[in-house]
């Protein structure tokens, strides 16, 4: 398989391994992609004739039906497969994949898996290009992108930003790529949560911790508040979902306490009424939309410079339709 | 099994010829013995030490100038993984890396399946072991039946069946009544109780240490908490029984300071570090190298620092690798995946010499003594010592030959490594157990 070097390498598996520069580009090529989901006829045919698999070990329609809308703009030929738990058994499987994988000729694989680490795993493993949807708790890069570019979108740039990620830090892989990227690009981070669920060291990598959503609310231009996974009850992270609600949901009378306006991000599939309430999740400074439609435009992007396309170019790329 | 070999190595067929150890620097630290010497070694046994010693009739005679000759190194730490996952290693197979190693001596632990908790298993350990004519293989029994922290084994049983130790390890005794049985109970035998100090509610969901590379990483991480914890525990519960704790591969500094303020004390502790907690740090995780996932996990440079610290000062007392065999494909795996543990035998002695005698952490003598005079005493092994009538397990040294770790060069089944490729100065020569010289050195 001959390819050539794209401009951030073969693989996308995290925020953590590039530069500013790389991540400032893929949000810039991001820019014209943005357009095309407003044609009628949605496609160009910069990925015409290459084969992606999207191989999701866990179930996520969000992120795999913006990766296939992203892919099909961009006319590549999909394969979905679903390798959920319980029809693949756990251990081998990843190894095995690689080689059936490597077996097949695919362009690309973008991959979801539970296990931290396992896109870079594959990615070290096959010469296709591996584009990580989310490794445990590790890195899900083009949701940290999409964040930034909605953030961007709205303040015009990310350096001097404050954002506070709010909840889960230990077990999101959201968090850990948004704090990589927007380190990378200047802004000031927090995180705030319960301290069950804020990671140990987590002040080394350069960020602020609050215990209390009163004080990060205090503190921060944009709060991007993370899904609480229901299984953190069972594991006695947190004692019980009204009570999160309580202290740390985000709630039109906690907003109004800020000293300026909040923008608040949500990665979705949102708990209404746990970690955000309705009137805050619909709000006028909600742009949880925007953030969908955000993330297929940085996915082209990602796909695009992966393939080896130029940044300066992409605005030509996208030109002509099919 | 036939009854040749129920002897031991030391009596397979006829016994060995008498050996001459000719011109090397013996190094015993049992006894502060360092000078150029002679070492005569006939019928299993140390029979004389002295400068230009006649060679008896029939004597095989060994040059070993330039080389360090030391009492045979002993491992109590050892994982050989038969019965039942002899995919990873055989009592064969890691007894010969142990002697590979220079290792004379290694204590097996009964984690196997089935579990080494009768005697019978006891004496299949024991003669396997013998058959394999390499190091000698002591079996370590279990604490409770099964290890499932219940029911104490027949302590009194497994040792006339030749058990030298009891432990859970692999799983640590969570049940604190069960361990002051165990002290108490195993103290009638004059063995000690090894455990496997790790606090499962703290160390719950972790696969690495619990700190700054772990949330970098995404892993869950175990905090030295749960090690100290239950270290403290064991110092307690062995200070109120007056039994004989073994506290196994420590990683932490807190742990370290428990146990040299217990051993003030006059707690019966002794306490064993391994050469990947002595050298690495948990940044050898980075990247999810499963090859750098053991348990107790790589902890901080401090950490490093604390344990090199005891094992000088002697709270550590001795040096033990937890050789932990895994099949490639076992390791080939996502992070949270894999199992716990690497091998060690056949690179722990050129570590040591290159990475903490090299580096000026410790001089050779004590370093010596944490890997042969040190597991003996801790252990109540014989050997350790090159006294006249001690058994002729003798380890020859070369402190020179610079090499570099092949895991694919490895007599153990398994190559799960993070060492592969390291280059080192100094390894073993050759490996003398009961007069036998059962592996040397050869390019
Ligand atoms: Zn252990």
């Amino acid at each position: 398989m001959t390819r050539e070097r794209s401009s951030l390498g073969k693989d996308l598996v995290g925020l953590e391994p590039l530069d500013g520069d790389q991540i400032r580009s893929i949000l810039d090529t991001a820019e014209p992609f943005k357009e095309i989901s407003e044609r009628t006829i949605k496609k160009v045919p910069v990925l015409r004739g290459k084969t992606i698999v999207n191989l999701f070990f866990e179930a996520s329609t969000r992120t795999r039906v913006s990766f296939e809308f992203a892919e099909k703009r961009l006319s590549a030929d999909t394969v979905n497969i679903s390798a959920t738990a319980s029809s693949v058994s756990k251990g081998e499987t990843l190894v095995d994949t690689a080689r059936n994988l490597e077996a097949m000729r695919i362009d690309m694989v973008v991959i979801r898996h539970w296990a931290s680490g396992a896109a870079r795993f594959l990615a070290e493993r096959i010469p296709s290009t591996v584009i990580n949807a989310g490794d445990g708790a590790h890195e899900h890069p083009t949701q940290g992108l999409l964040d930034l570019l909605t953030l961007r979108d709205h303040f015009g740039k990310i350096e001097g930003l404050k954002v506070c990620i709010v909840g889960d830090i230990v077990h999101s892989r959201v968090a850990r790529s948004n704090i990589f990227g927007l380190l990378k690009l200047g802004a000031q981070v927090a995180v705030c949560g319960p301290p069950t669920l804020l990671p140990r060291g987590i002040e080394r990598l350069g960020v602020e911790r609050f215990v209390r959503l009163e004080e990060a609310i205090q503190w921060a231009d944009a709060l991007n508040v993370l899904r609480l996974q229901l299984e953190r009850m069972e594991g006695g992270f947190v004692p019980s979902l009204r009570e999160y609600n309580r202290v740390y949901g985000v709630s039109t009378r906690r907003l109004e306490a800020a000293p300026r306006e909040l923008l608040i991000l949500h990665p979705g599939p949102m708990n209404r009424g746990v970690e955000i309430d309705s009137d805050v999740a619909d709000g006028d400074h909600s742009v949880v939309l925007r953030q969908v439609t955000n993330g297929v435009a940085v996915r082209m992007a990602v796909l695009y410079l992966l393939s080896g396309g130029d940044p300066a170019s992409a605005e030509a790329a996208k030109g002509g339709q099919e | 099994m036939t009854a040749r070999w129920t002897e031991g190595p030391d009596s397979v067929a006829v016994a060995p010829r008498p050996l001459v150890i000719r011109g090397g620097r013996v190094l015993d630290p049992s006894r502060g013995l360092d000078a150029v010497l002679d070492v005569l070694l006939v019928g299993g046994s140390v029979a004389e030490l002295g400068s230009g010693l006649t060679a008896p009739d029939g004597a095989d005679v060994r040059d070993a100038s330039g080389l360090i000759v030391t009492p045979g190194l002993i491992d109590v730490h050892v994982h050989l993984r038969e019965p039942g996952a002899e995919h990873k290693e055989t009592i064969e197979s890691g007894a010969r890396a142990a002697a590979a190693g220079g290792f004379t001596a290694v204590c097996a632990m009964p984690n196997t399946d089935p579990v080494i908790d009768d005697p019978a298993a006891v004496g299949f350990v024991l003669a396997a072991g013998r058959r394999a004519g390499a190091a000698r293989v002591y079996p370590v029994g279990a604490i409770s039946s099964g290890q499932n922290g219940q029911r104490l084994t027949p302590v009194g049983e497994l040792v006339d069946a030749g058990a030298v130790a009891i432990t859970d390890d692999g799983n640590p005794v969570m049940d604190s009544g069960l361990m002051r049985r165990a002290l108490e109970y195993a103290s009638a035998f004059g063995i000690p109780v090894s455990d496997h100090p790790e606090d499962l509610g703290l160390s719950r969901g972790g696969v690495m240490n619990e700190g700054v590379v772990s949330t970098r990483l995404g892993l869950r991480g175990k905090p030295n908490a749960a090690e100290d914890v239950h270290i403290v525990r064991d110092l307690l519960v062995a200070e109120e029984t007056g039994g004989h704790i073994h506290i196994q591969h420590v990683s932490t500094r807190y742990g370290v300071d428990a146990i040299r303020r217990a051993k003030a004390r006059g707690v019966r502790v002794t306490a064993e570090v391994t050469p990947h907690h002595l050298i690495l740090t948990e940044e050898a995780v980075e990247g999810y190298r499963t090859e750098a996932k053991m348990n107790p996990p790589l902890r901080t440079q401090e950490d490093v620092d604390a344990v090199r610290a005891g094992l000088v000062d002697g709270t550590l007392d001795t040096l033990a690798t937890d050789h932990a065999p895994h099949h490639y494909d076992e390791k080939e795996r996502a992070f949270d995946d894999a199992p716990n543990g690497i091998v060690g035998l056949e690179t722990s002695l050129g570590l040591v010499l290159t990475e903490l005698v090299g580096r000026g952490v410790m001089d050779i003598t004590t370093a010596i003594h944490r890997m042969s005079t040190g597991p003996a005493q801790a252990m109540g092994l014989p050997g350790g010592t090159l006294a006249v009538g001690s058994p002729a397990d003798v380890t020859l040294i070369d402190p020179k030959r610079a090499w570099t770790v092949d895991p694919a060069a490895f007599l153990s089944k398994s190559a799960n490594t993070p060492f592969g490729g390291w280059e080192l100065t100094g390894g073993p020569a050759a490996t003398i157990v009961g007069g036998r010289v059962v592996w040397e050195w050869g390019p």
